[in-house]
C-alpha cells in the first residue's frame, strides 16, 4: 500500500475516506482485554474465514490501490465498555450491536447481513423490561452515557494511524505546533477548565502554565498510565483503544511547555496497552509525527514507553519520576513540585491518560464547547469503571454533574442481589475512588457528582472507580480490603503511612475477628486522623478515607462488630454463630461424627446442637449435612 | 528587623538570614524541633514526619523540607502537631524491639529521649513478634534490624559522604528493611568498617561492637600482663561521657582510670605517631628522589585501606607501607616489652583505646600477627572505655591526674595532632620544614574544615604538593582525578571520618558539629601546651633507632613497622555458571567479571572464549563460570583454568591454555588467591 | 556480537543476552528498571550473581540494585514455574470471590507452606491487585492469557488441562 507522508494530514484523511467509501459495510469487533479474554479473536478469525467461503469480500485491511467495491471492512476496536456483554460485534451503517458473540454465531450473522434481518437472539435485551435493542442508540447503557473521550474507543482501529488521522487526529496537534503560541495553548486549556483526571483534579492549564514559565531548557512530558486502583480500568481502555489520542495530547502539552522529550509510563499488568502504545509510537515516528521538525514547525518531540514494575505507589507523581530514574519508587516531599523540579531535576508535566486524551478534543472543538459540558467548576465528562453488584458492569462516560442515581440505575441498569436478580432496595453504598476514596449512600443518590461536590460529601472522584455494593456487603470488610491493599502498596518511607496503616489493619482485623474492645474504635479514628495529616504523599494521606468514610456512614455496623460481636451482613466468618436449624435437622448424627473437635452433640433422630465455643468453623459438618440444616459457618 | 525578611513563629518575629529550611529558622527562636531523619550534612529525606509545623494558609508541612518565606506564620505547638508527634513516636515504639534497659544505646538514643520529652507514656499498638537476626559479621559493628526506625541516615551517609553505598532500603512498606545487598552481612560485602553509620544512627540499630569482656578477662587473669595504648583523639572526647567536656586534664585522668581498672602499663599512641612520621616522611622523600610511585597516600586509616583494597587495587602500590601508629605500637610492644618485663610474648596482652571502629578490623588483619599471636590483642573504643569506667563506679572528673609510663609515653605535639584531619600532613610539614606557626597560610589551609584541601609546602629540600581529604567520597574523587592524570599532588592524607579521627564512630555519641569543632580545638590546645612540637624532637624515638631499628625504612624498620596490602573481593558469592553442569567432570574455567577486570575488557574476553569453545565443539569439555573477583584486580583480566591463574589475560593466552588442558598437558592446581606485593 | 547456536548451553546464551541488554541500554544506570525487566525476561527471575554483575556494569552499588529489585512486585528473586498463574484480587474480582479461587488453587496445587511454586517447577501462584479486566471478574491470568468469569471449578479444570498437556 503506497503511503503518503502522514504529516500531510489532509491527503492522508482524503485517501483513507475514499478507500473506506468503497466498503459497503464496516464490522467492528471489540478487542479490549475483556473481550479478548472471552474469545473475540476467535470470532474475528471465524468471521473472516466464513465470509471468504461464502464468496463475500470482507477485508481486514484498507488497500489504497484497489479501487474495486467490497462487501465490508472488518476491524478490531478498543474496549467498547459493555464488558459483561462481550464479545461485542457492531455493524455499520446498520447500527447493529451483537452481544456475547461466539464463533458458532458467525454464520447466522453473515446471513443476517445478507438478508437484512438482524439475529434477534444476539441483540441486547433489557433485563427489567425484556425490550430488545438493535444497537448503541437504544441500549440504555449506551444511550444514557455521553461518550466523548471514549467515543473513538470502540469504533476505530487502535493500531491504524491513518484511521485516526481520517477521524481528525493530529489536526489539533498541528494547530498547536504551527498556529498557536505556547502561551495560547496553555490559555485554551485553562479556559476550558480541564482538571486532572487522575484523582487530584488540579487545573491542567495551570499546571502547564506553571511549567511553561520555568526557565527554558530541558523539560519533559510524562503520561501517567500507572492506573493501579483495583477496580479501575479507564486508562487501560483509552491506551488500548485510542493510544494516538494520548500521544497527540502529549505532543500538544510538549508544545505548550517547551518540552522535547516525553515518557508514557504504563503498568506492566496491561500488556495489551503496552503493546498498543508502543506500536502507536513506532507508527507516529515512521510518519514523522514524532521526531524532529514536526509539521515543519522546527519543534522536536520524542516519546519513550516504560513499563511499570508492579508498585501502586508509582502512580504518585514523584514516585513515578523516581522509577523512571532507575530508583525505588519512593515519593519526595513537595515542594518542589515537578513543574519546577521533576524528572532528572527538570521542569516536568505529569498528566493522567484521560486528561491527555481530552486535550486534542478541546483544541479541536474549542474551550467553549468543553465548558458547555459538565458543571461550572468541573467541566467535561468523566469515565468511570462501574463494577460490583450492578447489572451492567463496564466502562462508562458521563458528564460531570450526573447523579449517582443516573449512573447506577439508568446506565448501570440497577443493583443486583447475590442471586443476580435486580432489586432497587438492594442498594447499600457505592465506593468511589478506590483505596483513596470514600463511600456514598442513599442520601447521596441525587446529588450532582463533580470534584468539589464529592469532596464536600467526604468522598472524591479519584481516578473513577465506582464499585456498587448491595445489602449483603459488610462495610467493615470493605474498609479492611482497601486497607490491606494500601498497606501492601505503601512504599515504607514515612512513619505515619508505613506504621500507621499497619496498625490500622491490625485494629480492623480485631474488629472483624471479634477481638475489638471499647478502646478500638476511638484508637482507629485517632490513627486514621494522624495518618491522613501526617503522611508524606497522596497514598498515605488518602489511605484512611475508606475507613473514615465507612465509619461516618455505617458506624452502627462497626459497633455491632465491636459490642455485640455480630456482623449484620453475615460476611465476617469469625463473627457468625454456628447453629443447626432444629426444623431441618433429622438427627442423622453424620455431622457429629465428622466434627474433629467434638463440638456437636445430640441424640440419634433428635435435633443436634453445636457448641459455638468449641467450634473451629472448619465446615466439615456443613459438607456432611444432606439437609442444609447448618448455618453460620 | 524588616518585615520583608522575617516570619513569625508562635507569634514571635524571627528574621530570615539565608537559612535553607524552617528548621534552622525555628532554631533561632530557641526552639529545637524533634527530628529523626534530618541530618544537616545529608540530603533531605522528609520521612519521619516529626518536625511538622503548621503554616497558615498551607497547613501542615515538614520544617526540614520547607524553605522559609517572608511573612509566613508558623505554629509549632498546636494540638494537632502535638498529637501527630506523639502518635509517630508511639508507632515507632511499636515497630520493633525497643526494650530500653537492655539496649546498648540507652542514654544516648533519640527515640528514647523523644518519647520522654513528648510525654509518651503508653504504647497502645502491637509490636511484631518475629525477631530478625542480628548482623555480627563486622569486627567493629553490630547491626540490629529490630531496632531500626528506617530513618535512612546510615544509607545516606554511606552513599553521600563515604561514596560507597553498602546499605540501602530493601523491600517495601512495613516489610522495608535497611540492609546490605542481598541481605548479606556488612563484612560479606564491601563495608570498610568506618562505623559512621553507627555514629549517625539515632537509635540502637547499629552499634559499636563491645569487647570489654575480653579486656576484663585479661585483666582478671593473673598470668597476663596487660598494657594499654591510648590514641590522641580519645582524650579530646571521653570527658563528654562524664559531663566534663572542657576539662583540661583529661589525659591525666584517663591514665589514672586505666591504672585503677588494673592495666599494668599505660602508654600513648602519640608516641608511635611520631615514629610514623619518621618512617613515612623518609619513605616519601626516597620516592620523590628516586622516581618512586607518587602520590604517596597515608596508611593510618584502616577504612581507607580497606576501601582501596576493594575498589582501587591499582593504587595499592602508592599507599605508604608504614603501619598505623596503633599497629606500630603493638608490633614494638610485643617485640620489646617481653624482654624488658621478663614475660613470654603470649602472656603480654596489648589493648588499644581508639576513637575508631575500623581499628578493630585492622588489629585482626593477618599481617599484624606473629605466629598467630596478634600485635594488638583487643581494641576498645572510647565508648567502651567510658563504659568500663562507669561500671567500676569511678568518678572520672574527680580522679587525680596521673602520668604515662615510659618509654612509650613520650610524644611531641606532632604526634597528638594525628587526631585531626590535616594533622598527619601538618606533622609531615613540621618534620620537613620545621614548625611554621599557626598563622602561616599553608598551616591555615591544612587546618581548614573543608573536606578537601590542597596546598603546597615549601621545605628545604623543595616544594611538596599536598592534599588532605576527609570522607571517603572525596577520597574516591581525588583518586579518580589522579588516575585520569588530572592532579599533580604528591602526598595525600585520607581520613574516612568527618574532621578526622576525632569524629570517629567509636567516640561518644554526638549529633552536633560543634562538638567535633571543640574536639579539634582541644587537640590543638594539647599540642600547644607540650614542650616539643616536631616528631624529630622525640628523643625516645631517636634512641629507638639508635638502639634497635637502625635507620628509618631500613631492614629492621621494615620488619617491624611496615606492611603490604592486597586486593579484596567486593561481595561474597558464587559465580555465574555458563555451562551445562551435568555429565562427565569437566575442566573448570573461571573468568573474572569483577569491577576491575570488567573495566579491562573481561566481558569481551568472555564472549570470545565462549564463542571459541562453541566453534571448536568443546562445550562439553569445559565448565565455564563467570566469577566475582579473584582478587588480582590490578592485573586483570584474570582467567583461571584448572587452577592456573592467567593474569593480564588475552584471548590467545586463554586459547592456548585451554588447548593444553584438553590435550592433558595442564595439571590441576588447587585454586589459591595470591597477594599483590606493594 | 556473539551469536550463539542453540546447542550452546542455555546459561551461556542467557549471560550473553545480559551483555546485549546492557549494551542496548547504553549502560545507563537510570534505566535500571527496564534493564532488570529485560534480564528477568531472560532468566524468568533475577539471580543474585546476575544482579551483582549488572551493578558492576552500571557502576552502582549492588545494594542499590537489590533495593530496586525488592521494591517492585514484578521482580522475582526466586525461580518461577513454567506457568505463572495470577489471580486478580482487585475490588471487583474480590467482591466476586477471587479469594475462593486462590484457596482452591493452593489446595489443588498442593503448594507447600509459604511457597508459591510447585516442587516440579510447573506452576507459580501469584495474587495481583487488579489486572483491569474488572468487567470479567473474577479474572485469572495464566502466563499472558486472560480467563474471565472464573470460579474454583473452572480454574481447577484449567490447571488439570495444562497438566495433561505437559505430561505428553
Amino acid at each position: 500500500m503506497t503511503a503518503r507522508l502522514e504529516t500531510n494530514l489532509e491527503a492522508t484523511r482524503r485517501d483513507y475516506l475514499e478507500a473506506e467509501k468503497r466498503f459497503a459495510r464496516r464490522v467492528v469487533i471489540c478487542a479490549g482485554t475483556g473481550c479478548m479474554a472471552n474469545g473475540a479473536l476467535k470470532v474475528f478469525k471465524a468471521l473472516h474465514e466464513q465470509a471468504r467461503e461464502r464468496g463475500i469480500r470482507l477485508e481486514i485491511e484498507l488497500d489504497y490501490e484497489d479501487e474495486r467495491d467490497k462487501a465490508g471492512l472488518l476491524t478490531r476496536s478498543g474496549c467498547q465498555g459493555f464488558c459483561q456483554m462481550g464479545p461485542l460485534l457492531s455493524i455499520e451503517p446498520d447500527g447493529i450491536l451483537y452481544c456475547g458473540v461466539k464463533p458458532g454465531d458467525v454464520l447466522e450473522i453473515i446471513e443476517g447481513v445478507e438478508s437484512g434481518r438482524p439475529v434477534e437472539r444476539l441483540l441486547y435485551r433489557v433485563p427489567a423490561t425484556g425490550q430488545v435493542c438493535r444497537g448503541h442508540g437504544d441500549i440504555p447503557f449506551y444511550a444514557q452515557q455521553q461518550r466523548t473521550v471514549l467515543k473513538a474507543c470502540g469504533s476505530l482501529d487502535p493500531e491504524n494511524l491513518r484511521e485516526y488521522i481520517a477521524r481528525g487526529g493530529y489536526f489539533a496537534a498541528r494547530k498547536a505546533l504551527t498556529e498557536m503560541t505556547d502561551e495560547q495553548v496553555c490559555q485554551e486549556i485553562l479556559e476550558a477548565g480541564l482538571r486532572g483526571r487522575g484523582g487530584g483534579g488540579f487545573p491542567t492549564g495551570r499546571k502547564w502554565e506553571l511549567t511553561r514559565v520555568q526557565p527554558k531548557g530541558k523539560k519533559y512530558v510524562v503520561c501517567n498510565g500507572d492506573e493501579g486502583d483495583p477496580g479501575a480500568f479507564m486508562d487501560r481502555s483509552v491506551m488500548e483503544g485510542n493510544p494516538h489520542a494520548v500521544l497527540e495530547g502529549m505532543m500538544i502539552c510538549a508544545r505548550a511547555i517547551g518540552a522535547d522529550e516525553g515518557y508514557v509510563y504504563v503498568r506492566a499488568e496491561y500488556p495489551l496497552a503496552v503493546a498498543r502504545v508502543r506500536k502507536a509510537v513506532k507508527d507516529a515516528e515512521a510518519a514523522g509525527l514524532l521526531g524532529d521538525d514536526i509539521f515543519g514547525s522546527g519543534q522536536s518531540f520524542r516519546v519513550h514507553v516504560m513499563e511499570g514494575a508492579g508498585a501502586f505507589v508509582c502512580g504518585e507523581e514523584t514516585a513515578l519520576l523516581a522509577s523512571i530514574e532507575g530508583r525505588r519508587g519512593m515519593p519526595m516531599p513537595k515542594p518542589p513540585f515537578p513543574a519546577q523540579s521533576g524528572l532528572n531535576g527538570k521542569p516536568t508535566v505529569i498528566n493522567n491518560v484521560e486528561t491527555l486524551a481530552s486535550v486534542p478534543l478541546i483544541l479541536a472543538n474549542g474551550a467553549a464547547w468543553y465548558r458547555g459540558i459538565g458543571t461550572e467548576k468541573s467541566p467535561g465528562t468523566k469515565t468511570f469503571a462501574l463494577t460490583g453488584h450492578v447489572a451492567n458492569t463496564g466502562l462508562i462516560e458521563v458528564p460531570f454533574g450526573a447523579t449517582l442515581r443516573k449512573i447506577v440505575f439508568d446506565v448501570g441498569g440497577g443493583v443486583t442481589r447475590k442471586d443476580g436478580a435486580i432489586d432497587e432496595t438492594a442498594f447499600k453504598a457505592v465506593q468511589i475512588g478506590g483505596p483513596s476514596g470514600g463511600c456514598l449512600t442513599r442520601e447521596h443518590l441525587d446529588l450532582p457528582m463533580d470534584f468539589d461536590g464529592l469532596l464536600a460529601m467526604g468522598a472524591m472522584v479519584g481516578s473513577g472507580g465506582l464499585v456498587v455494593m448491595n445489602q449483603e456487603t459488610c462495610m467493615v470488610q470493605v474498609a479492611k480490603f482497601f486497607m490491606q491493599f494500601t498497606q501492601n502498596e505503601s512504599c515504607g518511607k514515612c512513619v505515619p503511612c508505613r506504621e500507621g496503616t499497619k496498625q490500622m489493619l491490625v485494629l480492623l482485623d480485631d474488629i472483624t475477628e471479634g477481638r475489638a474492645t471499647e478502646a478500638t474504635l476511638p484508637l482507629l479514628e485517632q490513627l486514621a486522623r494522624n495518618v491522613k495529616i501526617g503522611s508524606l504523599c497522596g497514598l498515605g494521606k488518602t489511605a484512611p478515607n475508606p475507613v473514615l468514610s465507612t465509619l461516618k456512614h455505617f458506624r452502627d455496623e462497626y459497633e455491632a462488630h465491636v459490642r455485640r460481636k455480630v456482623c449484620p451482613s453475615r460476611a465476617c466468618k469469625s463473627l457468625r454463630t454456628p447453629e443447626i436449624d432444629p426444623a431441618l435437622c433429622k438427627g442423622c448424627t453424620l455431622c457429629g461424627r465428622r466434627c474433629p473437635v467434638g463440638a456437636i452433640h445430640g441424640e440419634r433422630k433428635a435435633p443436634h446442637t453445636i457448641d459455638a465455643a468449641t467450634c473451629i468453623r472448619c465446615g466439615a459438618c456443613v459438607a456432611a449435612c444432606k439437609f442444609n440444616a447448618i448455618s453460620g459457618i | 528587623m524588616t518585615r520583608e525578611k522575617s516570619l513569625t513563629i508562635d507569634g514571635f518575629r524571627v528574621e530570615i538570614d539565608g537559612e535553607r529550611n524552617l528548621l534552622d529558622v525555628i532554631r533561632k527562636a530557641h526552639i529545637e524541633l524533634p527530628t529523626f531523619c534530618y541530618h544537616s550534612e545529608l540530603s533531605v529525606y522528609g520521612a519521619c514526619r516529626l518536625c511538622m509545623v503548621e503554616v497558615e494558609g498551607r497547613g501542615l508541612v515538614t520544617a526540614c523540607t520547607t524553605a522559609p518565606e517572608p511573612g509566613m506564620t508558623v505554629k509549632t505547638q498546636t494540638a494537632t502537631v502535638r498529637e501527630l508527634r506523639k502518635t509517630n513516636i508511639e508507632l515507632l515504639l511499636a515497630s520493633g524491639n525497643h526494650d530500653c534497659p537492655t539496649c546498648g544505646k540507652s542514654g544516648s538514643c533519640k527515640l528514647q529521649s523523644l518519647a520522654e520529652r513528648l510525654g509518651v507514656t503508653e504504647v497502645r499498638f502491637k509490636a511484631p513478634v518475629e525477631e530478625k537476626p542480628l548482623d555480627l559479621t563486622s569486627p567493629g559493628l553490630v547491626r540490629d534490624p529490630n531496632k531500626c526506625v528506617l530513618c535512612g541516615d546510615c544509607v545516606r551517609f554511606c552513599s553521600e559522604i563515604q561514596g560507597i553505598g553498602v546499605l540501602d532500603f530493601t523491600h517495601r512498606g512495613s516489610r522495608s528493611q535497611v540492609s546490605p545487598a542481598f541481605g548479606k552481612g556488612l563484612f560479606d560485602v564491601d563495608c570498610v568498617g568506618c562505623g559512621q553509620c553507627a555514629a549517625v544512627c539515632p537509635v540502637g540499630a547499629i552499634l559499636v561492637k563491645s569487647e570489654v569482656e575480653r579486656v576484663y578477662a585479661a585483666l582478671q587473669d593473673p598470668a597476663k600482663t596487660v598494657v594499654v595504648q591510648v590514641a590522641p583523639a580519645v582524650r579530646a572526647a571521653i570527658g563528654e561521657s562524664f559531663g566534663a567536656a572542657d576539662d583540661t586534664f583529661t589525659m591525666g585522668r584517663i591514665v589514672s582510670a586505666l591504672r585503677r581498672l588494673g592495666f599494668d602499663r599505660v602508654y600513648d599512641t602519640s608516641f608511635t605517631a611520631d615514629l610514623t612520621i619518621w618512617e613515612e616522611a623518609t619513605e616519601f622523600v626516597t620516592r620523590k628522589r628516586n622516581g618512586g610511585k607518587l602520590p604517596l597516600f597515608t596508611s593510618c586509616c584502616p577504612a581507607w585501606i580497606k576501601m582501596a583494597e576493594h575498589d582501587f587495587p591499582e593504587i595499592l602500590g602508592n599507599i605508604s607501607t608504614c603501619r598505623s601508629p596503633q599497629q606500630m605500637f603493638g608490633s614494638l610492644a610485643k617485640e620489646i616489652l617481653p624482654g624488658e618485663l621478663g614475660l613470654r610474648r603470649e602472656d603480654l596482652v596489648v589493648v588499644s583505646v581508639m576513637p575508631c571502629t575500623a581499628k578493630k578490623f585492622e588489629a585482626g588483619r593477618d599481617e599484624f600477627a606473629v605466629d598467630g599471636n596478634p600485635d594488638v590483642d583487643v581494641v576498645l573504643t572510647t565508648q567502651e572505655l567510658a563504659r568500663m569506667i562507669q561500671d567500676a563506679g569511678l568518678q572520672f572528673p574527680e580522679l587525680p591526674v596521673d602520668r604515662l609510663d615510659q618509654p612509650f609515653g613520650t610524644k611531641t605535639g606532632a604526634g597528638v595532632i594525628f587526631a585531626n584531619s590535616g594533622g598527619v600532613t601538618e606533622a609531615v610539614i613540621r618534620y620537613a620544614a620545621g614548625d611554621l606557626g599557626q598563622d602561616h597560610p599553608v598551616i591555615e589551609e591544612v587546618r581548614s574544615e573543608k573536606n578537601r584541601r590542597e596546598l603546597t609546602a615549601a621545605t628545604p629540600s623543595g616544594e611538596i604538593k599536598m592534599a588532605v581529604v576527609h570522607g571517603l567520597a572525596r577520597a574516591r574523587e581525588l583518586v579518580r582525578e589522579i588516575e585520569a592524570g588530572e592532579s599533580s599532588v604528591e602526598f595525600v592524607e585520607v581520613m574516612a571520618c568527618p574532621g578526622g579521627c576525632i569524629g570517629g564512630a567509636g567516640q561518644p555519641v554526638t549529633h552536633s558539629s560543634k562538638v567535633r569543632q571543640r574536639r579539634t580545638r582541644v587537640i590543638r590546645d594539647v599540642d600547644t601546651t607540650l614542650d616539643v612540637h616536631c616528631s624529630q624532637q622525640n628523643h625516645v624515638v631517636k634512641e629507638l633507632y639508635q638502639d634497635r631499628l637502625g635507620s628509618p625504612n631500613g631492614a629492621e624498620a621494615h620488619r617491624l613497622l611496615h606492611t603490604h596490602y592486597h586486593s579484596r573481593k567486593r561481595i561474597a558469592g558464587d559465580g555465574i555458571t555458563l555451562s551445562d553442569v551435568t555429565g562427565e567432570p569437566k575442566i573448570p574455567v573461571s573468568v573474572c567479571i569483577g569491577t576491575a577486570c570488567h573495566l579491562r575488557g573481561a566481558q569481551d574476553l568472555l564472549k570470545d572464549v565462549l564463542r571459541h569453545v562453541e566453534q571448536q565443539d568443546l562445550s562439553d569439555r569445559f565448565e565455564i563460570k563467570a566469577t566475582f573477583c579473584m582478587e588480582s584486580c590490578d592485573r586483570g583480566p584474570t582467567v583461571r583454568v584448572n587452577g592456573h591463574v592467567l593474569r593480564k589475560a588475552t584471548f590467545e593466552m586463554v586459547r592456548d591454555t585451554l588447548a593444553s588442558a584438553v590435550g592433558g598437558t595442564l595439571p590441576v592446581l588447587e585454586a589459591r588467591d595470591e597477594c599483590v606485593h606493594a | 556480537m556473539l551469536t550463539v547456536e542453540t546447542e550452546a548451553p542455555e546459561t551461556a546464551r542467557q549471560f550473553t543476552s545480559v551483555l546485549r541488554i546492557l549494551e542496548s541500554f547504553d549502560h545507563d544506570r537510570s534505566k535500571l528498571v527496564p534493564i532488570l525487566q529485560a534480564v528477568q525476561e531472560e532468566y524468568r527471575y533475577l539471580p543474585e550473581e546476575v544482579m551483582t554483575f549488572v551493578a558492576t556494569a552500571l557502576d552502582i552499588p549492588p545494594a542499590r540494585v537489590y533495593g530496586v529489585a525488592t521494591f517492585y512486585s514484578h521482580f522475582a528473586l526466586e525461580p518461577k514455574g513454567k506457568y505463572v498463574v495470577r489471580i486478580c484480587d482487585g475490588t471487583a474480582c474480590h467482591v466476586k470471590g477471587s479469594q475462593d479461587i486462590a484457596d482452591a488453587l493452593v489446595e489443588s496445587l498442593k503448594l507447600p507452606r509459604g511457597k508459591r511454586t510447585t516442587p516440579d517447577m510447573l506452576f507459580t501462584l501469584e495474587t495481583v491487585s487488579c489486572l483491569g479486566a474488572c468487567g470479567l471478574a473474577p479474572a485469572v491470568v495464566v502466563n499472558d492469557e486472560v480467563h474471565g468469569q472464573m470460579d474454583p471449578e473452572r480454574t481447577r479444570a484449567l490447571i488439570d488441562r495444562i497438566r495433561a498437556e505437559e505430561a505428553q
